[in-house]
């Protein structure tokens, strides 16, 4: 997180002399073009990553995907840009992408001073703990005097300092560099608990240990990284469209509607349903796009509870908890507004 | 006499067999003294030890055969990672069923750079092979190639210039007019272009799909960042080290501050400008391709530690060569290109390639960027979470990759010293 906000700094210095004169249509440019260019990561397990054959996946992808298809009807309509963390916000600002969708978090200087909007937020992230099930740990308020592996500089270390503190527990940090080794020291036993976000912990525990089932990730969370989508300021309607994209998604999952029963769902007599798939018409005119958009997307993409568990879920080998991305009729924070 | 055998029936006895074959050579340099025989002993017992792990883990207990990463887990090295990865560890994210086309395009440019290695190559057969070459190895990635007409007129301009100024004093009459005809046809044309009066016309060529650079990845990309990065730059290393010794103040003053400027700052410095801060100064809506960027870097860095590398060459010839030269009436051009540069480079062969070998695992650094070359790749195959976990196998494998491409440079270059210096060997 501290390379985040050093980015962000950096960024927010460039764009100073950069300015926001930003004129023209984003969404013209993008039509005219028949293509959406989508900024993603350069390789997170889950989040954007290609498989053997070169094609992207993740759950960020599937934003980009959901995008596309509200626009063009097609999801395939578009092209991922991978960017660093260096060269994202930049890449955004200059036009390489339209649309910025890498696990990147949502804080206040981003969305004003860099000149961008956040429309949502696909992920809600945040620091957690890892520890062997030997120890038979259950919370993380009982960790006191443990030893933790944690790198060193970054928001991690600090807020594992204050969280300890407010606990009135005490702990021994393990501080070493770089990520790959901090990995290898928990694995060999060096320290009891390693600490990152959560789902850098549950990409660790799938592809790093021995033996997955011998780790379990306690339950606290102890920092916010919302993380979530981001276009440039100067296309208000590009901006709902990717909102809204993503905020059927969340309806879908809620009424209940798959890219599975999509089909059947069209004939279904609630109203919220009919307006939603554009069976009555309206929201697609409202929001300048097809009428059937949101049925394209899930038809396509699939609604968030899909995405979710293919990416990153229980279909997926991270096995990452909804937790806190479950819908809020489920305790969770994902909340979307109504479609209406 | 009874005892005296005739001398023609003596066989000189063979020397004992300690002293020959292999066991002679073992004690003459393994066991020629206490001291040696345990150092070897423990050697061996070492590199055994350690060898017999090794093969234990890459052989013995590897799963060559797993379809998923869970399965692969446990056991030795998996390979079978490799065995599912290794298109687009090579290929990237170019579109899967097209993978012949940078198969090819791989294969072209190896083959460029082989014949091109052959020393009866060095005339126009260069510009041929590499004019070949270089049109197939990009057909084939692009899929499509445009040739604008400014860049032809630039061409006709370009190889006027070089004629006149090569063949001045050995030229007809005719070929002279030929030379100028090109320069007159490329000025003036381009001229005209620049003002509007010719149209925007190019010559396509599509025979296959268009396919854009930020799909390219893996070794098509990592061998053209460093085989046009450095053809590029050799040239321009020539003019900067010719520049440096210039007479004239200010190319010498532009050489030197441009040599010791990239030479100050990292190429990671250099392409995280390209890539992050050049945008920001172009008006807004024009974008330069990412790779093309990149690959300027790389000319650029490279040419000033070329540049350097041939000075060194210029400053070990004799004052001589050069008051030959004037002496015979060559002009300045014919100087440097008959008589200076040929025996310069000669000298400078060994950290020439020293320079090349570098450059060509220097450009795993755009990885920084956001461009996938082959190490690029490699790592993209670690993060697959179907198939995560496995960093040991995935560099084993690039290593082996580089290696190979690295000692075959190597191995030229010796070859290269010993046929250059047949003049100069005892």
């Amino acid at each position: 997180m501290f390379k985040k906000v050093m980015a962000g700094i950096f960024a927010a210095g460039l764009v100073g002399a950069a300015g926001t004169a930003y004129a023209g249509k984003d969404l013209d440019a993008i039509k005219a073009r028949g293509q959406l260019l989508c900024g993603v990561s350069t390789g997170v397990a889950g989040f954007a990553s290609a498989d053997s054959q070169g094609k992207w996946t993740g759950i960020d992808v599937d934003v980009c995907r959901a995008v596309a298809a509200a626009i063009f009807g097609d999801a395939d309509k578009v092209k991922f840009i991978p960017t660093t963390a260096q060269q994202r916000f930049t890449a955004l600002q200059s036009g390489e992408v339209d649309l910025l969708v890498r696990t990147t978090t949502y804080t206040l200087t981003r969305d004003t001073a860099l000149g961008f909007d956040f429309t949502g937020i696909n992920y809600y992230d945040g620091q957690g703990f890892m520890v062997n099930k030997k120890l038979g740990v259950k919370s993380a308020k009982e960790l006191n005097g443990a030893t933790v592996c944690v790198q060193p500089g970054t928001t991690t270390e600090l807020n594992l300092a204050d969280y300890f503190r407010a606990n009135k527990m005490t702990f021994k940090p393990v501080v070493i560099e770089k990520i790959e080794e901090v990995r290898a020291a928990f694995f060999a036993g060096r320290c009891d608990v390693f600490t990152t976000d959560a789902s850098g912990l549950y990409a660790t525990r799938a592809a790093n240990a021995p033996t997955p089932d011998d780790y379990i990730i306690l339950p606290e969370i102890i920092s916010k990284e919302p993380l979530g989508p981001v276009v440039r300021h100067g296309d208000n309607q590009f901006a709902d469209i990717v909102r809204w994209a993503f905020f059927a998604m969340l309806e879908a999952e809620e009424y209940g509607i798959t890219s599975k029963n999509v089909d059947e769902m069209l004939k279904s007599d609630n109203p919220a349903i009919k307006r939603i798939l554009g069976v009555t018409p309206g929201m697609g005119k409202a929001l300048g796009v097809d009428e059937k958009w949101v049925y394209n997307i899930i038809k396509q993409v699939g609604n968030y509870g899909e995405v979710f568990d293919r990416n990153v879920g229980a279909g997926s080998p991270l096995k990452i908890a909804r937790g806190q991305n479950a819908l809020w009729t489920q305790g969770g924070l994902q909340y979307a507004p109504p479609i209406r | 006499m009874t005892d005296a055998m005739p001398a023609g029936d003596r066989k000189p006895l063979a020397p004992p067999v300690e002293d020959t074959g292999m066991i002679g050579w073992a004690r003459k340099n393994l066991f020629s003294s206490w001291g040696n025989g345990i150092t070897t002993i423990v050697l061996i017992v070492a590199v055994v030890w350690v060898l017999n792990g090794f093969l234990e883990w890459a052989l013995f207990t590897a799963n060559f055969t797993a379809s998923t990463g869970s399965e692969c887990r446990g056991g030795g090295a998996c390979w079978a990672l490799i065995r599912e990865k290794f298109r687009y560890i090579f290929f990237g994210s170019f579109p899967y069923e097209q993978h012949w086309r940078p198969l090819f395009a791989v294969i072209a440019m190896l083959a460029m750079l082989v014949l091109s290695a052959d020393r009866r190559m060095w005339n126009w057969r260069l510009l041929v092979i590499w004019g070949i070459g270089s049109f197939v190895t990009f057909l084939l990635m692009f899929g499509q190639i445009h040739i604008p007409l400014s860049l032809i007129l630039f061409v006709a301009l370009v190889c006027g210039g070089a004629g006149l100024a090569l063949r001045s004093a050995l030229a007809t009459p005719s070929e002279r007019m030929a030379y100028y005809a090109l320069i007159g046809i490329g000025a003036v044309g381009l001229v005209l272009r620049i003002l509007g009066v010719l149209p925007k016309w190019s010559i396509g060529i599509a025979p296959l799909s268009y396919v854009e650079t930020s799909l390219w990845g893996g070794l098509p990309v990592t061998l053209i960042l460093a085989t046009y990065g450095l053809a590029f730059a050799f040239p321009y290393g020539v003019l900067l080290a010719l520049g440096r010794r210039s007479n004239l103040p200010l190319i010498k003053g532009l050489c030197v501050g441009f040599i010791e400027l990239i030479r100050g700052v990292p190429l990671i410095s250099l392409l995280i400008m390209a890539s992050v801060m050049l945008p920001l100064f172009l008006p807004s809506g024009t974008t330069i391709d990412k790779f093309l960027r990149a690959q300027v870097a790389v000319i650029l860095f490279a040419g000033a530690y070329i540049a350097e590398v041939i000075r060194g060459g210029l400053q070990s010839l004799p004052k001589g060569q050069f008051e030959a030269a004037d002496a015979m009436g060559l002009n300045y051009p014919q100087k440097t290109l008959l008589i200076i540069l040929p025996q310069a480079l000669r000298v400078v062969i060994p950290p020439l390639i020293n320079t090349f070998i570098g450059f060509f695992k220097d450009t795993s650094l755009v990885l920084i960027i956001g461009i996938f070359d082959f190490l690029n790749t490699a790592n993209q195959a670690l993060v697959d979470p179907n198939w995560a976990g496995f960093p040991g196998e995935v560099y084993l494998f690039a290593a082996f990759v580089y290696f190979i491409f690295c000692y075959s440079m190597s191995r030229y270059s010796k070859y290269l010293e010993v046929e250059l210096n047949k003049g100069t060997r005892r």
